[in-house]
């Protein structure tokens, strides 16, 4: 069982069944956030909808190209042989 | 006493015999010691053991208290873990090293006075060192040293706050520091900051646990940096200066993550962005927020050392470490994977994982007490977890480009390590409350709300798809970064070089100097000296020799041997000497 599951992530073949699963679970987990009892609101945007995909998609963003910045621009990143 | 064993010398004393036990009788026995530790814990009641005086002050071997509990339960799950991975080992020496380190780590637990801390604190760094030695070779070993070093500096630093603690305050024992800032509380806290990974002195972590043993780095993930929280949570609960070095340190691990190409360097960093949790819910220090670092401390160890685990099956199999030489290993290991992706998913705090109910802990404490930058900051470093232990890594180790590389599933006793700790991280986060129960405060704390749920999943997946659309910004370099170890490496080769440059010409010169100018003079000299000595003082020496040796012949001349002769000669003197006598004296 374990096998096939791992398969089904690994294999070329699943490509296109992988990826329209992903994209329904994106939908169901926005339209969920939408319908869901709101207990917790505190904060702004503990009342918003939505809110916590969008700020998942804009932190993601956020790292991944302030980091690569920071690597590639301030020189964080080196030649393997740096120290030697 | 007697319903009290201490855990962490159950595993010091019980390395001793190791070298001396071979096959499976070793085998059982290491799985005994943990198994025995996991029980004395078990049955431990709240108290004090082993009080007794030391030079005047006063020393308490063991507090046990609900924050010990919670560290010295999972420390003694751990080692059990731990011993199960690594017991494959035929060599002692490894085995021996992790006990001791779990030992005193459980030492550090337990210990009531600053005394006894500093000496298992001490023995951590020394035994957890020998598992970066172990691995053996050139880097291994200098990485070694450089972590000796810095571990060694912070102990001093550390040793000399607890001195003028001691001084100041008149007492040893160890608990909540509420004196008003001194240079002694600063001088502990910054010891107890360095063993915890607080940037700027986190680079020690990074740097070694990528050199260990693949069993060593399990072991490492789990002990030092969590007993430093241990010692935050005791000492320091509160600090507004902790709450944002957390939140910093939350971030940092991160952002450096993105940059990592080396598969257990890229752990080693989440292992500061995780810890950043932990150490800005102890600056919150609200009862919520103590509870949420410490579950959060259980839960990291589990999946943390899972993940390192994972990784170190794969290195163990093909011999490699980096992200760009590594890809399509999920045809052969499948298992591995599996279970892999099960602290994954821990630790990016998914539902029903066991991340989910320890992280947001944490975050809820944070806006609770109306910390909302917080709040923000560290739900931003979950979305960076989940992008680097959850996609980037197993993507590009597991799956990615294929480099046909000759893989199978690690030994036996490997994957069921692995099971036993994935087991616990879904355990716990499917039942919460067992671990809720053993915290040190009441929790009243829900995290399976319909709103948490949504809002975790929320962020995770859509995480998940900037990965998908920026897949090709994340594909790993072959570079290395440059970390606060930048410092003393390069402050250490400037050292060197000015040892082996300005130093040593200095030397040159010197010695130059004396060869051209000094050695020629005293040469000189010697020779004017030999002359003088020759011609002027040897004549005036060999002129007198020669008067007195011919003042002599004449003198022998006069012998003649015959008695009446010297006596008339004597007759003569003493006249002469009457003579003189009473004409010049007179």
């Amino acid at each position: 069982m374990i096998r096939r599951i791992v398969d089904f992530f690994g294999d070329e073949a699943h490509a296109r069944q992988r990826r329209r699963l992903f994209y329904l679970v994106l939908v169901l987990v926005v339209i969920a956030d939408f319908v869901v009892p709101r207990e917790s609101t505190d904060y702004l945007w503990e009342r918003l909808p939505g809110w916590s995909a969008a700020y998942g998609f804009f932190s993601c963003v956020v790292l991944i190209f302030v980091s690569k910045f920071l690597g590639h621009r301030a020189g964080l990143m080196r030649r393997e042989d740096y120290y030697e | 006493m007697s319903d009290f064993v201490h855990p962490g010398l159950l595993f010091i004393l019980g390395s001793l015999p190791i070298p001396f036990l071979k096959g499976s009788a070793r085998k059982a026995y290491l799985l005994l010691i943990p198994a025995l530790a996991i029980l004395a814990v078990l049955t431990m009641r709240p108290g004090s053991y082993g009080a007794a005086s030391f030079l005047g002050q006063d020393i308490l071997l063991a507090r046990v208290d609900k924050l010990s509990l919670v560290f010295a339960t999972v420390f003694s799950i751990m080692a059990l873990i731990g011993t199960v991975y690594a017991l494959h080992l035929t060599r002692a020496g490894q085995h021996v090293a992790a006990f001791v380190y779990v030992g005193s780590a459980l030492g550090v637990v337990f210990a009531g006075d600053y005394l006894t801390l500093y000496l298992f604190w001490e023995a951590m760094a020394f035994a957890s060192a020998y598992l970066v030695f172990a691995q053996g070779g050139g880097p291994a070993i200098r990485a070694g040293f450089r972590y000796l070093m810095v571990h060694v500096t912070g102990g001093l630093v550390l040793f000399g706050g607890i001195i003028l603690h001691g001084l100041g305050t008149g007492s040893m024992l160890f608990g909540p520091i509420e004196s008003a800032a001194s240079a002694g509380t600063y001088l502990i806290l910054a010891g107890f900051l360095l063993n915890a990974a607080v940037p700027p002195l986190n680079a020690w972590l990074t740097d070694a646990y990528p050199e260990a043993t693949v069993t060593g780095a399990v072991f490492m993930s789990a002990f030092t940096t969590k007993t430093a929280v241990y010692v935050l949570a005791r000492a320091f609960p509160g600090t507004e200066l902790l709450v944002w070095l957390g939140t910093i340190m939350a971030i940092y691990g991160v952002i450096y993550a993105v940059l990592e190409n080396d598969c257990r360097r890229l752990l080693a960093y989440h292992i500061v962005s995780q810890v950043g949790y932990m150490v800005a819910g102890i600056g919150i220090g609200t009862e919520m927020a103590v509870n949420g670092a410490a579950s959060h401390a259980f839960a990291h160890i589990l999946y943390k050392a899972l993940l390192f685990m994972g990784a170190g099956a794969v290195i163990q199999v093909t011999g490699r470490r980096k992200l760009t030489e590594l890809g399509g290993l999920y045809k052969a290991m499948p298992l591995t994977v599996a279970l892999y992706m099960v602290g994954a998913l821990a630790i990016s705090a998914f539902p029903f994982f066991s991340g989910f109910v320890t992280k947001s802990m944490v975050i809820a404490a944070a806006g609770q007490d109306h910390r909302a930058l917080v709040m923000l900051a560290l739900t931003m470093a979950s979305s960076g977890t989940f992008l680097h232990t959850g996609l980037k890594l197993p993507y590009y180790m597991f799956f990615g480009t294929d480099r046909k590389l000759e893989a199978r599933e690690p030994p036996r006793n490997m994957l069921v390590a692995m099971g036993m700790a994935a087991v616990l991280c879904i355990g716990i986060g499917v039942f919460p409350q067992p671990l809720y129960a053993l915290l040190p405060y009441p929790v009243d704390f829900q995290p399976y709300t319909g709103q948490h749920v949504t809002e975790s999943l929320g962020l995770l997946m859509f995480t998940a798809l900037g990965f998908v659309l920026f897949l090709k910004a994340l594909d790993p370099e072959n570079t290395i970064s440059l970390d606060t170890d930048w410092f003393y490496r390069k402050g250490a080769r400037a050292f060197m070089w000015l040892a082996q440059r300005p130093l040593a010409r200095y030397e040159q010169a010197v010695s130059s100097v004396s060869e051209t100018v000094v050695l020629p003079f005293l040469h000189g000299a010697a020779r004017t000296g030999l002359r003088i000595d020759l011609s002027g003082v040897d004549g005036v020496v060999n002129g007198v020799a020669r008067s007195i040796l011919r003042g002599g012949a004449t003198l022998r001349r006069l012998q003649t041997g015959v008695v009446t002769q010297y006596a008339l000669a004597m007759i003569a003197g003493v006249i002469a000497a009457v003579v003189v006598f009473t004409v010049v004296w007179r």
